[in-house]
């Protein structure tokens, strides 16, 4: 259907039609707006003394933040990654060529009318329970109206007044790199609406094109509470999020694909005062770091501003984050607040839960991040594992299944991140794609805790695994791998090795005491790899002091 | 505010006894049925048909050919067209269509309930593939490519869409001279407006150049302009028909209503349209039942066939304003269903006039919003501009007319941070009032009748620089949108005016969903209705000089 509708255009995928390409002279697109908000000189210096620790300015700049508090709150659009999108039939894959996944209800074309899917509410209330929200029972659909070539009917499709979810909270663990310690922040409000199209700029600027593929993506906009007071605090949050829709299998959370957008609001105050200070948004922070960079840039600015006497030149306005120049530059200054007019949608009939439907959507949900790290701590790991572990869902899930199979905790933590997550990073795969099952990790760390292969051996075996699958008892019959641990054996092969080596056991003797490796490890070696080390050890040197005697 | 400049109506009489109703223009004598190819012409029996069922009856008895009986309708359509000017575009592929029913039928083949039925279809209403533009420049030479459900379903069951028909823009207004592209003319009276906004639709079966034909009611946009042309108007309970591919003017109100001559093809037109769709949230899943079902022929009537039906003469609808000939044409409805064997009662609804102000807020309000994706951005027409503000701007001020915009205009305003609550609250919560006070008169009542509009059709031009006066005309038409109520309007007397006669519409209002029993009811009301025959003289008169 989609492909008739723009007239005889379709053989132009990328140019929707002549009418896209407006000309414009001046910036009305953001990206054409260079920042004419003059950067003092001061300002750039600041940038680069934030970095270069050395600086004597430093001093004087840390020395006068201790003195203000920023007051940080985050809005986030999560993308939800359902089948179709919100009100149409059409799906959504990130990348698709220009207007290939468009019809006449996301292009707003006349009579077309949205009808809901249903799976966008099941991820809002899995949200919603997620962050501690309470749910209405009783919400809607309103029209937030403004005019921009990327939303095709003139109004985006939201939630005003009565939001999915409101009044929860969301708890995480700062890393133990940058200071460790608990967190609890506050969320307003959790609510439903749809995502608008993208334009391409021309490079030369002279004109514009709408690709629509994303107009009409459900979105969730989770509006945090001001309780953030730093960049790292933001970007755990952020992280925190990202990390919650994995978990609920709601959005791939993916931040430069866009699928997980926040945007800042910050405020300095200096300590002990109560008013808040002007709030300035940031816009265009692709990454967790760049979240946290932004966010400590933009608090230096505010505070070096504020503390020579210029408070008032911090205004309320948009700030982009400008990722090559590692600092805040002026988007839009906000001319009084913009009026979009909402109003219940009437096109779409009210949203009405009842508890059943939640009480059986709070069952399905998986255990959450917090949850799944509070059990790991009691399990006694460190808060380095709890936090490596609990990060992602599925390396989560392949660790509980291994010391579900029974395996030590520590040492299943420390295969987990040692060598399966080297091996994943040099390959560059995820948990799921080896071929190592949990089931075979348990029984490897099992043989190895009985003695029936060495760790050495075991670190072999885990990678024949870990490339080809298997199971660790085949490839130990196969290979002839278990340990030896008979002593009479290993005394044997010690024995050869001392008469195979008489100069060296003569230097020994005479005192060169560390050729002790060097015969260890030619007994590994004659017994290829398959000796106990510790029973080896304590034979070759009872052997070798036993004759020095 | 009302008109009152007419002479008072001596046309308008309505004996008690027999009913008996004339018309100036001399009745040709009557031919039996089926319909012939003279016959479709000729409007003159005794009873109002089906034409429907007459055309499918000739068809599949070998009478008349699916081509004949087109070439008639064409050829009337070519006639009258430069006196109505009721179409905006007519399909260049009904003739072919027929043929193919004709191949069809000759095969023996099985062919749908509404084969060989030409069909209006409102321009507001979508067509795959040919052109709709709601009226407005703004979608001048827009081809949407998709069929609204209601079409869809139309052409399902053979229905041949014959062309677009003339309205208002986008259904803002009441007389269809606020179309962009030209005015429609009444078929009673070429001086006189159709009504609107479906004067395109009221006026193309009334002039018998479809069969029947769809429209759109917001406020009375069916219902007004089938009384000013003398045909059947049925504005179906809100969510019974999909609005899918209509235009949106105001969501909440908007509903897709039928055309015909006769009700029984307004029942089967409905028929062919209601149910649930899953492409609209809004349409309802409540059962459709067989509508047609209902009708009872004349000679099958007992003496007293609506007895015990309990009929409420809405009070507040014949107070001062109403002409007085409207007044007494509905009054005679009234004593003729009390013939009939109803019980009529006058009921009043205290809260009838607050209607009007909160309808203007609501559609407009709606309307505002609606109406904003056209933009020129991605279809319609676009004015070259240098920046963004610019294109938007000259597109939509090139784009609408005056009308749309002022509706848009008190449509922002009302929406507007700090107006909200005075206005579109404020009526949303008037809307309820109403909604309430129908939902009482209704539990009393079967059915409550009123006029379909204050006067009957008048000249073009009187109202066009008196927008209040005009939307004082939807009087007796908002409160049911905004109840969300059917409501049947059918011919049932005349007033003075034009060389025959001036039709008089009288509205019938149900409960939710209970089109069933307008329909019947009408139905038997039309059927008894004598010597009272609605063509209008266009087609049997020579006033095409």
């Amino acid at each position: 259907m989609a492909s008739t509708v723009f007239r005889s255009l379709q053989s132009f995928p990328f140019c929707l039609h002549p009418t896209t390409l407006f000309r414009r002279k001046n910036g009305i697109f953001y990206c054409t707006i260079k920042g004419k908000h003059s950067q003092t000189a001061t300002q750039e210096k600041q940038t680069s003394n934030v970095k270069v620790s050395s600086h004597p300015a430093i001093k004087t700049l840390d020395k006068i933040l201790k003195d203000y508090e920023a007051i940080i709150g985050i809005e986030t659009h999560v993308q939800l990654s359902t089948l179709t999108k919100a009100f149409c039939n059409c799906p959504y894959n990130y990348g698709s060529p220009p207007n290939t996944s468009v019809c006449p209800v996301c292009m707003g074309l006349p009579g077309a009318l949205p009808v809901l899917n249903s799976k966008v509410i099941d991820s809002a209330i899995k949200v919603g329970l997620a962050l501690n929200c309470k749910l209405s029972l009783n919400s809607k659909f309103d029209r937030k109206q403004y005019f921009y070539p990327d939303l095709p009917k003139g109004y985006q499709i939201s939630q005003f007044d009565i939001p999915i979810a409101t009044g929860g909270f969301i708890d995480l663990d700062l890393p133990v790199e940058f200071g460790g310690g608990h967190r609890r922040f506050g969320i307003t409000r959790v609510h439903m609406e749809e995502d608008a199209g993208k334009l391409l700029h021309s490079d030369s600027g002279s004109y514009s094109q709408v690709d629509l593929n994303r107009a009409g993506v459900p979105l969730l906009e989770i509006v945090s509470e001001p309780d953030m007071r730093n960049g790292i605090e933001a970007a755990e949050y952020a992280a925190e999020l990202q990390r919650l829709v994995r978990y609920l299998g709601v959005g791939n959370g993916n931040m430069q694909e866009g699928s997980l957008r926040c945007d800042v609001n910050i405020s300095i105050r200096p300590i002990g005062q109560s008013q808040f200070g002007t709030k300035v948004e940031i816009k265009n922070l692709n990454s967790f770091s760049s979240v946290s960079r932004a966010i400590d840039f933009e608090i230096s600015r505010q505070v070096q501003l504020h503390s020579q006497g210029q408070g008032d030149q911090i205004v309320q306005e948009t700030r982009l984050w400008e990722e090559g120049a590692q600092k805040t530059v002026t988007m839009r200054k906000k001319e009084g607040l913009a009026d979009y007019r909402y109003f219940p949608e009437p096109d779409l009939p009210g949203v009405i839960l009842t508890d059943e439907y939640v009480k059986d959507i709070h069952n399905s949900l998986p255990e959450l991040p917090e949850i799944k790290r509070r059990r790991y701590e009691k399990m006694g790991l460190s808060m380095q594992d709890v936090l490596f572990l609990a990060n992602d869902i599925n390396v989560a899930k392949y660790f509980d299944a291994t010391i579900a199979k029974g395996a030590d905790v520590k040492l299943a933590a420390n295969w987990i991140m040692g060598d399966i997550a080297a091996y994943m990073k040099n390959e560059k795969l995820t948990i799921d794609e080896i071929k190592l099952t949990p089931q075979e990790l348990a029984e490897l760390i099992a043989s190895i805790k009985a003695g029936t292969i060495s760790g050495k051996i075991g670190k072999e075996i885990l990678f024949e695994l870990l490339a080809k699958g298997g199971t660790v008892k085949g490839i130990i019959e196969e290979k002839d791998l278990v340990q030896i641990i008979d002593p009479a054996e290993i005394e044997k092969m010690v024995d050869k090795v001392l008469l195979d080596n008489p100069k060296q056991l003569e230097q020994y003797r005479g005192g060169k005491t560390k050729l002790q490796g060097y015969f260890a490890g030619q007994v590994m070696k004659a017994s290829k790899g398959k000796a106990n080390p510790g029973l080896l050890n304590k034979i070759l040197l009872e052997k070798l002091n036993a004759k020095s005697s | 505010m009302l008109s009152s400049l007419q002479p008072p109506r001596t046309l308008s009489r309505f004996p008690s006894k027999p009913i008996y109703l004339f018309r100036k223009t001399s009745l040709k004598p009557l031919s039996s049925q089926p319909i012939t190819n003279s016959t479709l012409t000729d409007q003159s029996q005794s009873q109002t048909h089906s034409q429907i069922l007459s055309i499918r009856h000739s068809l599949l008895c070998g009478q008349l050919t699916a081509t004949q009986l087109v070439e008639s309708f064409l050829t009337r359509l070519r006639q009258t067209e430069p006196h109505l000017r009721s179409f905006l575009h007519v399909s260049d592929t009904v003739l072919r269509q027929a043929n193919e029913l004709d191949e069809k039928i000759k095969r023996n083949e099985e062919v749908g309930p509404l084969a060989g039925v030409l069909v209006g279809v409102k321009d507001n209403i979508c067509t795959a593939g040919m052109p709709s533009t709601g009226g407005s420049r703004i979608l001048e030479g827009y081809q949407p490519p998709f069929d609204a459900t209601a079409v869809r379903k139309i052409k399902e069951l053979g229905g041949i869409v014959v062309g677009k028909t003339n309205l208002d823009e986008f259904g803002m207004g009441s007389t269809t001279e606020g179309s962009a592209f030209q005015v429609t003319a009444n078929p009673w009276d070429v001086s006189r407006v159709p009504g609107g906004s479906s004067g395109g639709s009221a006026a193309a079966v009334s002039a018998r150049q479809c069969v029947v034909s769809l429209g759109s009611d917001t406020g009375g946009s069916v219902r007004q302009p089938a009384s000013f042309c003398g045909v059947v108007g049925l504005k179906p309970t809100y969510g019974r028909v999909s609005r899918f591919g209509l235009m949106a003017y105001a969501s909440s109100l908007d509903v897709i209503g039928c055309f015909g001559s006769s009700v029984e093809d307004a029942g089967i037109l409905l028929q062919a349209i209601s149910g649930h769709d899953k492409l609209d949230a809004t349409s309802s899943k409540q059962e459709v039942p067989d509508f047609t079902s209902q009708f009872i022929s004349l000679n099958l009537l007992e003496s007293k066939p609506l007895k015990g039906l309990r009929i409420g003469l809405i009070r507040e609808t014949l107070d001062d304003g109403v002409d007085s000939g409207v007044n007494s044409a509905i009054r005679g409805a009234a004593s003729h269903l009390e013939e009939l064997g109803c019980s009529v009662s006058e009921v009043s609804l205290p809260s009838f006039s607050l209607g009007l102000p909160a309808y203007y807020i609501l559609a407009s309000s709606e309307s505002s919003s609606n109406l904003s994706r056209y933009d020129g951005v991605r279809y319609g027409n676009q004015v070259t501009a240098d920046e963004l503000n610019a294109l938007y701007g000259d597109s939509r001020a090139k784009g609408f007319g005056h009308e749309v915009k002022m509706r848009i205009l008190m449509g922002t305003y009302a929406l507007s941070a700090g107006y909200y609550d005075a206005y579109y609250k404020r009526a949303q919560q008037v809307r309820t009032i109403i909604q309430k006070s129908f939902k009482a008169a209704l539990d009393e009542h079967d059915i409550l009748i009123s006029p379909a509009a204050p006067s009957a059709a008048y000249k073009i031009g009187e109202k066009k620089n008196d927008p209040l006066a005009m939307y004082a005309g939807d009087i007796m038409t908002v409160n049911v949108n905004l109840a969300g109520l059917p409501a049947l309007v059918l011919p049932c007397g005349f007033v003075d005016g034009g060389s025959a006669g001036l039709p008089v519409g009288l509205q019938m209002i149900g409960a939710p969903f209970d089109e069933e029993k307008l329909l019947k009811v009408g139905h038997v009301f039309e059927q008894t209705l004598q010597n009272c025959r609605f063509v209008p003289p266009i087609i049997t008169d020579d006033v095409a000089s």
